[in-house]
């Protein structure tokens, strides 16, 4: 009797010191996400193994994340917040956290340690640009071409530069319609040092002189407002060279074996990550602070490449790394994150285009237009 | 009497004015029919009115200066930015209490990302300010009113304290920053007998005894402090606030904020017309900017084009529809129909795998020969490739009233007319021709409508020449959040709308449009 009590006691201080009890934790969440591959990776890597471990509970998805921003203040305005957990880049991050739409996280405290033993703000190091921001992959922006597109005789693209060299690689183009990346690469191959391309675009002359770069082959460019396009137009033959994210680029390459080649050189590395909606109830915010813990851990970001060629956020996560699902090969080759790729990067400055954003987005807009 | 009688109103039946009587019946029926129509009515209010108006609102709203920076806002309002050249000192405590309360409600981000839209930069100076106005030196000014006495730190001492009518009034700037806390608090669900005290009651308390001889009358612990004020070790606000950023130091930063502090602003409209709403009054933004007086021409400009392509296409096989006989015409109403069961992305995409370069319609003419290979044509990405997707994609609004109209239109007319000795053309363009415009008129409305505001085909298809100004007001709403921009960009729309449909009802007058 008196060993049930003494059983019972502790085990309810356990369960008091290790947070919530299960029973205080809604049952299912909604998590909001891009679709496509990059969703399946996350369900593979994190969510199916959590409901597994966690019975009774339920995920559901919305793949809203191009229309979080608008769709997240909607709901804040309604005071009806539908989603648990969205996934974003990390300037919207940043905007929503501005916008007081997203949580604050305490990352040391709700993000399990790496598995090296560091601390997860150390773990998770840079890719920490905002304080609502919980970061899972690494990606990066960068170039692909059609490698039987080539003039004979020509070495195929190495250099990002080659982009504007309309001489020595003849043929369309496809770029972002937003101005990021465009801008800092067009300065970059107008002779702007690496180290002063933020100083120089700060600058109305320095933005002039970007779209004056952008300029010499604006009527070859067909300019895309989703990932997608840029590996259609060069699966197609539409154009020659265009920018896109690299995991579509390994997938069509690797996954679809299309002719295309790919850069790394001045690739812009981009984070994505959850964000929790600002106003969970409490039992929802156990449910999702469990989950999290759990998805962001060092293995199951590592687990998550063998699903998608985008590098895990955490340090610890690196050697990890292991092989694709289906193909079987060795995924860290293909990580923007990786030695061998990542000899020239630009890391996107975060709080330069917070406040650029609007400006820079307004007259390349209003360049393009002309 | 009997006079009077036929002389006065006339009566009814129960007595009462007979014009009265028909009043109340008549209202009676009128209220029984708008019972009838409220459950559409409330619903249509409810859900299309409102929320329009509302949005619609939002292109002049503009609390969230005033909200976030109420005491700024007023320091500001009396402060002459010609005569000048910074706002008055005491800005700087206004601000400090301001910017206390903003961060602890995380408003200050907010508040700078929408200046943002209006300056370049201030997104970060508010952010980066919040973290810093939990550092200030101000803690001095706490440090040195609990080395009087330590009761001072004491929360419970400033309930009571503030309890007091005659501190209240001795004590302006502190009983200020206190309401607003207790009210703060109270939405928190928090007691202040509870919470420390922040520096920033402190900085109020120091400005207010400094302020003034004290008051007597006032509690032991209040006339003690205010006699030690004067010896007070000084902490220099507007340095602290330039510290965390010099910005703060600029003129410009505060006449923006001045300008844009008024609870309702021209600025939003004022941007939607490349126009700028400046400290030294409106102003032409510079070219490079200008963008959406272009894009309402462009909208307008392809809107006809594509209503008037429409008619082109749509009037012979409305004939044709009109003019068969009627198992046929069912027929091919079924594939003018057909369209409209297929998803609309779909319809899009498959004029993008036509239309591309290496697109089915280039390969086409390339293997006649009619088009050299390396000069296969251009017919997407711009205006031609808008205009084409989006009249097939519009055509049955179009064909629709045409085809009913016509049926409607008796075969004999034009038999009469030729045997009267009219030709093929002056039979149609005299007899027929007049009697379809109520057709076309309809088809025209419902096209040019659809059409001013479309958003998914102009984006796929439209590449940088042929997009409309829907596609920039979807981006400020999904992605910039610029909403006070996208709904005054949508009010002028709505406006260009009616302004042409009532120069339409002038022309070719509204009575004359028919849906059959």
């Amino acid at each position: 009797m008196k060993l049930t009590k003494t059983l019972l006691a502790s085990t309810a201080l356990a369960l008091t010191a290790g947070g919530l009890s299960a029973q205080d934790m809604a049952d299912s969440m909604t998590i909001v996400s891009w679709g496509g591959a990059y969703q399946n990776s996350q369900l593979k890597a994190y969510v199916e193994p959590y409901l597994a471990n966690n019975a009774g509970v339920s995920a559901t998805w919305d793949e809203s994340s191009a229309e979080a921003v608008a769709k997240l203040r909607a709901m804040n305005e309604a005071g009806n917040i539908t989603w648990d957990l969205v996934d974003v880049e990390a300037a919207d991050a940043i905007r929503l956290c501005d916008e007081g739409l997203a949580m604050e996280i305490d990352v040391d405290e709700m993000l399990a340690k790496g598995d090296d033993g560091s601390s997860a703000e150390d773990d998770f190091g840079d890719s920490l640009v905002s304080d609502c921001f919980i970061p899972q992959i690494v990606f990066s922006t960068t170039v692909g071409y059609r490698t039987d597109m080539v003039p004979a005789g020509t070495e195929p693209p190495s250099d990002i530069c080659a982009l504007f060299d309309l001489e020595t690689y003849p043929g369309r183009r496809s770029l972002n319609k937003r101005p990021l990346a465009n801008v800092e690469w067009a300065l970059l191959c107008d002779g702007v040092p690496k180290d002063e391309i933020y100083d120089v675009l700060a600058t109305p002359e320095g933005q002039e002189r970007a779209l004056a770069k952008l300029d010499t082959i604006k009527d070859q460019t067909i300019w895309w407002t989703a990932g997608a396009d840029t590996p259609q137009l060069l699966a197609d033959g539409e154009v020659f060279m265009g920018s896109t994210y690299n995991g579509r680029l390994f997938s069509a390459i690797a996954e679809q074996d299309q002719p295309i080649g790919m850069l790394w050189d001045a690739e812009m590395l981009d984070f994505d990550g959850w964000i929790i909606p600002e106003g969970l109830p409490e039992d929802r915010l156990a449910r999702v602070k469990d989950f999290l813990m759990f998805a962001t851990d060092t293995q199951r970001l590592a687990d998550q490449a063998a699903y998608i060629s985008y590098g895990p956020a955490r340090a610890s996560s690196a050697p990890l790394v292991g092989k694709h699902a289906e193909l079987g090969i060795d995924m860290a080759p293909h990580m923007p994150t990786d030695p061998a790729n990542a000899t020239n990067v630009f890391v996107t400055n975060y709080s330069f285009w917070a406040d650029y954003r609007d400006d820079i987005d307004a007259k390349f807009q209003a360049w393009l237009a002309r | 009497m009997v006079e009077a009688t036929q002389s006065g109103p006339m009566l009814a039946a129960d007595g009462k004015p007979l014009k009265r009587s028909l009043n109340r019946a008549l209202r009676r029926q009128k209220l029984r029919a708008l019972m009838l129509i409220a459950p559409l009515l409330i619903f249509v209010l409810i859900t299309f009115i409102a929320p329009i108006a509302d949005m619609l609102f939002r292109s002049v709203e503009n609390d969230i200066v005033a909200d976030t920076l109420p005491d700024t806002v007023e320091v500001l309002a009396d402060w002459d930015h010609e005569a000048s050249d910074m706002p008055p000192d005491a800005l700087w405590e206004a601000f400090y209490v301001d910017m206390f309360f903003a961060e602890a409600e995380k408003l200050h981000t907010r508040l700078g990302s929408r200046l943002n839209y209006e300056m370049t930069g201030v997104s970060s100076l508010f952010r980066k300010t919040g973290r810093a106005v939990g550092r200030f030196d101000t803690d001095s000014y706490t440090d040195q009113f609990t080395a009087l006495d330590a009761s001072w730190e004491d929360p419970a001492t400033w309930v009571t304290m503030m309890e007091d009518d005659a501190v209240l009034e001795a004590l302006p700037h502190t009983a200020d920053a206190w309401d607003r806390w207790t009210a703060y608090l109270d939405r928190e669900g928090d007691d202040p007998a509870k919470e420390d005290i922040e520096d920033v009651f402190f900085t109020t308390l120091y400005t207010d005894l400094a302020a003034q001889p004290p008051v007597s009358g006032l509690p032991e612990r209040l006339q003690q402090a205010a006699a030690a004020v004067p010896s007070f070790e000084t902490v220099d606000l507007k340095a602290q606030f330039i510290d965390a950023d010099k910005d703060w130091g600029n003129a410009d930063v505060w006449r923006m904020i001045q300008t844009y502090s008024p609870r309702y602003t021209s600025g939003y409209f004022l941007n939607a017309v490349d126009m700028q709403l400046t400290p030294d009054g409106v102003e032409q933004r510079p070219e490079n900017q200008q963008i959406y007086g272009i894009l309402f021409k462009r909208t307008i400009f392809m809107s006809v084009t594509i209503t008037l392509s429409c008619i082109m296409l749509g009037y012979p096989v409305a004939w044709i529809l009109a003019n068969l006989p009627m198992r046929t015409a069912n027929l091919l109403m079924i594939l003018v129909l057909l369209p409209f069961w297929t998803s609309l992305l779909v319809r899009t995409s498959a004029w993008k795998v036509l239309l591309q370069q290496q697109g089915v319609i280039n390969d086409i003419l390339v293997w006649l020969h009619l088009v050299d290979d390396g000069n296969r044509l251009i017919m997407m990405n711009n205006q031609f490739g808008t205009i084409v997707a989006m009249t097939h994609i519009l055509l049955p609004f179009m064909i629709l009233p045409l085809y009913s109209v016509m049926q409607t239109i008796p075969p004999t007319y034009l038999r009469a007319a030729k045997s009267l000795g009219a030709t093929n053309w002056t039979a149609f363009w005299r007899v027929y021709f007049p009697q379809s415009v109520p057709g076309i008129g309809a088809g025209s409305i419902l096209v040019f409508i659809l059409a001013i505001g479309y958003y998914i085909t102009p984006e796929i298809v439209g590449g940088t020449t042929g997009t409309f100004i829907s596609n920039r007001i979807a981006y400020h709403i999904s992605s910039s959040l610029n909403w006070g921009l996208a709904a005054a960009l949508g009010t002028i729309l709505l406006a260009v709308v009616l302004l042409l449909y009532w120069v339409y009802d002038r022309i070719v007058g509204i009575d004359n449009v028919k849906l059959g």
